[in-house]
């Protein structure tokens, strides 16, 4: 076999003789799945099977709106695909018997519908038009939620290999000028451009060269990589492919951790049908260019996403960062140049390849081309999975994608790139999404988590959460890190207790100036950055827990105090007799009162007032 | 041989491409204070304390692991570096038990050294400390874990140097801690692998690693160190028998010729036969059938007129010698030579063949 295109009308076969049936399509990404998938999957089935329909039952992968998990389209030829949310086992009866017997949509659950070539129904929201896809664009995520992410067929017939196959009879610096000319940047967070680094692997003298794929996503509240993983993990594996072609690399890892389990089983079938029609393995399409990829679980360590620790896991070490120079280009797996991308990065590489440079590049801003999966997550309408241009600004993704803040309240910050990044006040909504713009306002792009808070929620207790967690992970190598974490999140803690002192907010000024300044790897470098952006916006937070006792957002249990406002309170009682501490005092149908001194502020009063009457200040 | 120019301090240095900002800077005698660095071990860039501000860099590199490039241009005391280092030292003493008045490493201490050159003081973060059992169930080495900053050079000279890889680190954060397999003790040996060569010992920078025998029996300046050959075997390593009032409390390394150094178990803690009350002081000769105290002429006297006998009666051939690898080799040349030319027999051997 010396090119694809056999397999490739084999597969288009399949695929439209696929799309040529009626069919109910379940979502079972992770988020589907733990929304309860595989249960309505269950009773789709079982439906089918009782009532005798005629429907292909399939599944698919996150379609990016997975505050409406469980999704399930129904497709049946000759009528727009509807997707719809919240489909518990329950519905499905009604919806089989609806949709696909009677083809009749059911209206009330739909959340969109793709027409293809049918005509539109009235009243659902077209997938491109609809609020929360309106602002994206569908790159790097298109077949998510599209297709079937274990079918290599349904890769291959929808364009997948065609990038490969093209790239096999370029010239490798030719590649790698294809990806430096698309401007791609790393999407790991660093945004080092990647054909640079391709250049570099390139140029390294080496016996040996490997590719090797950043599936360690760990900040909390991203899920890009592992949606793309468990979605379309062909793409990554044509990616990693396209890059051992391009540097010389024989052999690719893949440094999954283990707590994605469904998207290391997925690549796992994903390698092993790329193998089995001879895609990947010795002298592919009977070229010269061999290459075999294996996948490496890691143990969940947060600080073994940082390049080199990956590395040192990778062999087998303890996970703790080298000091660089030397890079892993010239020297990183088993000593040897190394290409080290992320997930995102190099499920772009294959669009780049097809569609050309100059596409991707017309995506973006002058320096940050092409799209970026963002998570959207916090307190906001609706969580997912978002891809938008390079340049869109903080307030559309969170206002016109997410729908904004959940029950109406404001908006308060949004925290860019998980514990590395930064906490972004409204003033900076407008801010383009592009690498330069979030470093000068203080955050970084990071892998692409978006947590977004609103009014209830203090600052001082963000950082603190964050600190927490980079404490906790960091890998104890470096003095900065490893002591200087611990004794900010001791700081913040003293503030959030209500004992802390104005001089402390200088101590912890000073840490972050000298953990930024001298810490080993980008973890700690990076980990004060919670800290100097809440107190480069909100300061005056801090101020309220230190000089004058109070947790403005009524977050911090220590500073609160529990009051009731005698307008609103009818004397019930309710608030009385739940009271564990005796606290509460008062004369029946006449207004109550909360002793501050007996309080233990452990909020039963306020559950059991109907009448709105007790609050935290 | 390519050299590089670069300016540290405001001084013109040229070494040879490939040396590092540390090296360069302590070839001029420039003071760059370091933990976890050790130029016979690997570089980890770990501790952070040798960071220097180089106009250009991102951050403030570590100078132990930088490259000295051409042109390049190197503060070793500016403010930046200053800050850093102070601060680092606090976060470090903020961990660490101020028991320095009963420390076994007082006045050979890098932390208390550096400590006192900086003015830093123990009390600028007040926090959780570590508390650690101390490990003491050997006969040779004190683990004071509370003591520890983690530089990682006991980790690594017991995978570099010994080969042994009893050390590593082990969990996380805060709770990092450098431990045996299994958080157990050097004494498991099963699990460890330790042979207590102690040269994670001869490396420590602090008293979180200090010769069990020593403690309490003498401070650091009391002692005078007395460089010696080790007499176990012939290899030829070198340390100090540190002595104190006349007497041996201990043996530290030295920069031997042959060991740098390192040593093994014989030569770093088996040194309890020098004062040992058993130890013979006087040739004893056994008169009617029990050994009795006798000079030294005495003693050779007798040796000489039996060997003499021996040899007249049955010639030098029937003599065989047996040397000992406690021996100099000066002392075992000699018993070669009075085998040969003396006795006159060729049956001669030695205890390091066995």
């Amino acid at each position: 076999m010396n090119n694809l295109n056999e397999l490739r009308a084999k597969c288009k076969e399949i695929y439209e003789k696929k799309l040529s049936r009626p069919r109910v399509v379940v979502g079972l990404g992770t988020c589907g799945i733990a929304s309860g998938g595989d249960r309505v999957m269950k009773a789709i089935q079982e439906e089918v099977a009782a009532k005798g329909l005629d429907v292909d039952v399939d599944f698919t992968s996150c379609i990016g709106m997975c505050y409406a998990e469980p999704m399930v389209e129904v497709a049946i030829p000759g009528m727009p695909s509807v997707v719809y949310g919240n489909i518990f086992p329950e519905k499905v009866p009604q919806l089989l018997e609806s949709h696909v017997v009677n083809k009749k949509p059911v209206y009330e659950w739909a959340y969109i519908q793709i027409p293809g070539d049918a005509t539109p129904l009235e009243g659902i929201d077209v997938m491109e038009k609809a609020p929360y896809y309106e602002k994206q664009v569908r790159s790097v995520t298109a077949r998510l939620g599209r297709t079937n992410p274990e079918s290599i067929e349904e890769y291959i017939a929808t364009g997948g290999y065609e990038a490969f196959e093209k790239c096999l009879s370029m010239e490798r610096q030719a590649i790698i000028d294809e990806i430096k000319k698309s401007g791609l940047r790393g999407r790991g967070g660093g945004g080092f451009p990647t054909g640079n680094k391709w250049q570099f692997v390139y140029n390294a003298q080496g016996d040996k060269k490997y590719a090797v794929c950043n599936a360690d996503e760990g900040d909390p509240g991203a899920f890009m990589d592992r949606s793309i993983l468990e979605g379309d993990p062909h793409a990554v594996l044509e990616g990693m492919m396209i890059a051992g072609l391009a540097i010389g690399a024989d052999e690719g890892c893949i440094y999954c951790r283990a707590e994605y389990p469904l998207a290391i089983r997925r690549l796992n079938l994903a390698i092993a049908q790329a193998e089995k029609y001879g895609i990947l393995g010795d002298n592919i399409l009977g070229s010269n260019f061999s290459f075999r990829i294996r996948i490496k679980a890691g143990a969940g360590a947060f600080v073994c996403g940082e390049e080199t620790a990956l590395l040192n896991s990778i062999e087998g070490q303890r996970g703790m960062p080298r000091v660089r120079p030397p890079f892993p280009a010239n020297k990183g797996l088993w000593g040897k140049p190394t290409c080290l991308n992320n997930v995102e990065t190099y499920a772009n590489v294959p669009n780049i390849i097809r569609n050309g440079a100059d596409w991707f590049a017309q995506m973006g801003t002058e320096k940050s081309k092409g799209s970026k999966v963002f998570c959207l997550t916090g307190k906001i309408n609706k969580t997912g999975l978002a891809e938008v241009p390079m340049g869109i600004t903080l307030r559309e993704i969170i206002f016109n994608i997410a729908g904004g803040i959940q029950g109406g309240k404001k908006f308060k910050a949004v925290q860019s790139g998980g514990p590395s990044g930064g906490c972004i006040p409204s003033e900076h909504l407008d801010t383009p999404i592009d690498y330069e713009s979030l470093a000068a306002i203080g955050s970084i792009m990071g892998s692409g988590g978006l947590v977004v808070m609103d009014e209830t929620t203090c600052m001082v207790d963000v950082a603190k959460f964050f600190l927490n967690f980079t404490q906790l992970e960091s890998c104890g190598k470096c003095t900065p890190c490893r002591e200087g974490t611990k004794r900010m999140l001791e700081l913040l803690q003293k503030i959030c207790d209500g004992k802390g002192e104005l001089k402390d907010i200088d101590t912890l000024e000073r840490l972050a100036r000298v953990i930024k300044n001298s810490a080993l790897c980008g973890l700690g470098q990076t980990c004060p950055n919670p800290i100097l952006t809440t107190l480069r916006y909100f300061r005056s937070e801090y101020e309220a827990h230190i000089v004058d006792k109070r947790c403005p957002a009524g977050v911090c249990a220590a500073l609160l105090v529990y009051v009731i406002d005698a307008e609103k309170c009818t004397g019930c009682g309710a608030c009385l007799r739940a009271c564990p501490a005796g606290a509460i005092t008062g004369e029946k149908k006449q207004p109550h009162s909360i002793d501050v001194a007996k309080c233990i502020k452990c909020g039963a009063c306020i559950t059991k007032c109907k009448f709105d009457a007790i609050k935290k200040a | 041989m390519t050299t590089v120019t670069l300016t540290i301090d405001g001084i013109q240095v040229t070494v040879p491409k490939g040396t590092t900002v540390l090296e360069a800077a302590e070839s001029v005698g420039i003071f760059i204070p370091t933990f976890c660095h050790d130029p016979e071990l690997s570089k980890p860039g770990a501790c952070r304390i040798c960071v220097v501000e180089i106009p250009g860099a991102r951050n403030l590199p570590a100078a132990c692991v930088t490259e000295a490039t051409e042109g390049m241009v190197v503060y070793t005391a500016s403010e930046a570096v200053i800050e850093a280092r102070k601060t680092n030292l606090e976060l470090l003493l903020a961990n660490h038990p101020e028991d320095c008045l009963t420390c076994h490493k007082n006045g050979d201490c890098r932390l208390q050294e550096y400590a006192y050159f900086y003015g830093v003081k123990a009390e600028a973060f007040s926090g959780e400390k570590h508390d650690y059992p101390v490990e003491e169930d050997n006969p040779f080495i004190v683990r004071d874990m509370n003591k520890c900053i983690l530089c990682g050079k006991c980790v690594r000279v017991c995978q570099e140097i010994q080969g042994n890889n009893v050390l590593d680190f082990a969990f996380r954060g805060f709770s990092a801690v450098v431990t045996p397999a299994m958080n157990t003790t050097l004494s498991d040996t099963d699990i460890s692998n330790c042979v207590f060569c102690g040269n994670c010992v001869a490396v420590c920078p602090v008293g979180a690693l200090t010769e069990k025998a020593m403690i309490g029996k003498g401070r650091q300046w009391e002692v005078k160190k007395v460089k010696t050959t080790c007499p176990y075997c012939g290899v030829g390593c070198q340390f100090n028998l540190n002595v104190k009032d006349g007497r041996v409390i201990g043996v530290t390394s030295a920069d031997g010729d042959v060991n740098g150094r390192f040593l093994c178990v014989k030569g770093r803690f088996g040194y309890g036969f020098i004062h040992h009350p058993d130890r013979l002081t006087t040739p004893l000769i056994k008169k009617d059938g029990k050994f009795v105290e006798a000079s030294w002429d005495e003693a050779i006297a007798l040796v000489a007129e039996k060997l003499g006998a021996v040899k007249e009666q049955y010639g030098g051939e029937a003599i065989g010698v047996l040397s000992s690898a406690r021996c100099t080799n000066e002392e075992n040349y000699l018993m070669n030579k009075f085998a040969r030319a003396v006795l006159g027999t060729n049956s001669i051997d030695h205890c390091a063949r066995l």
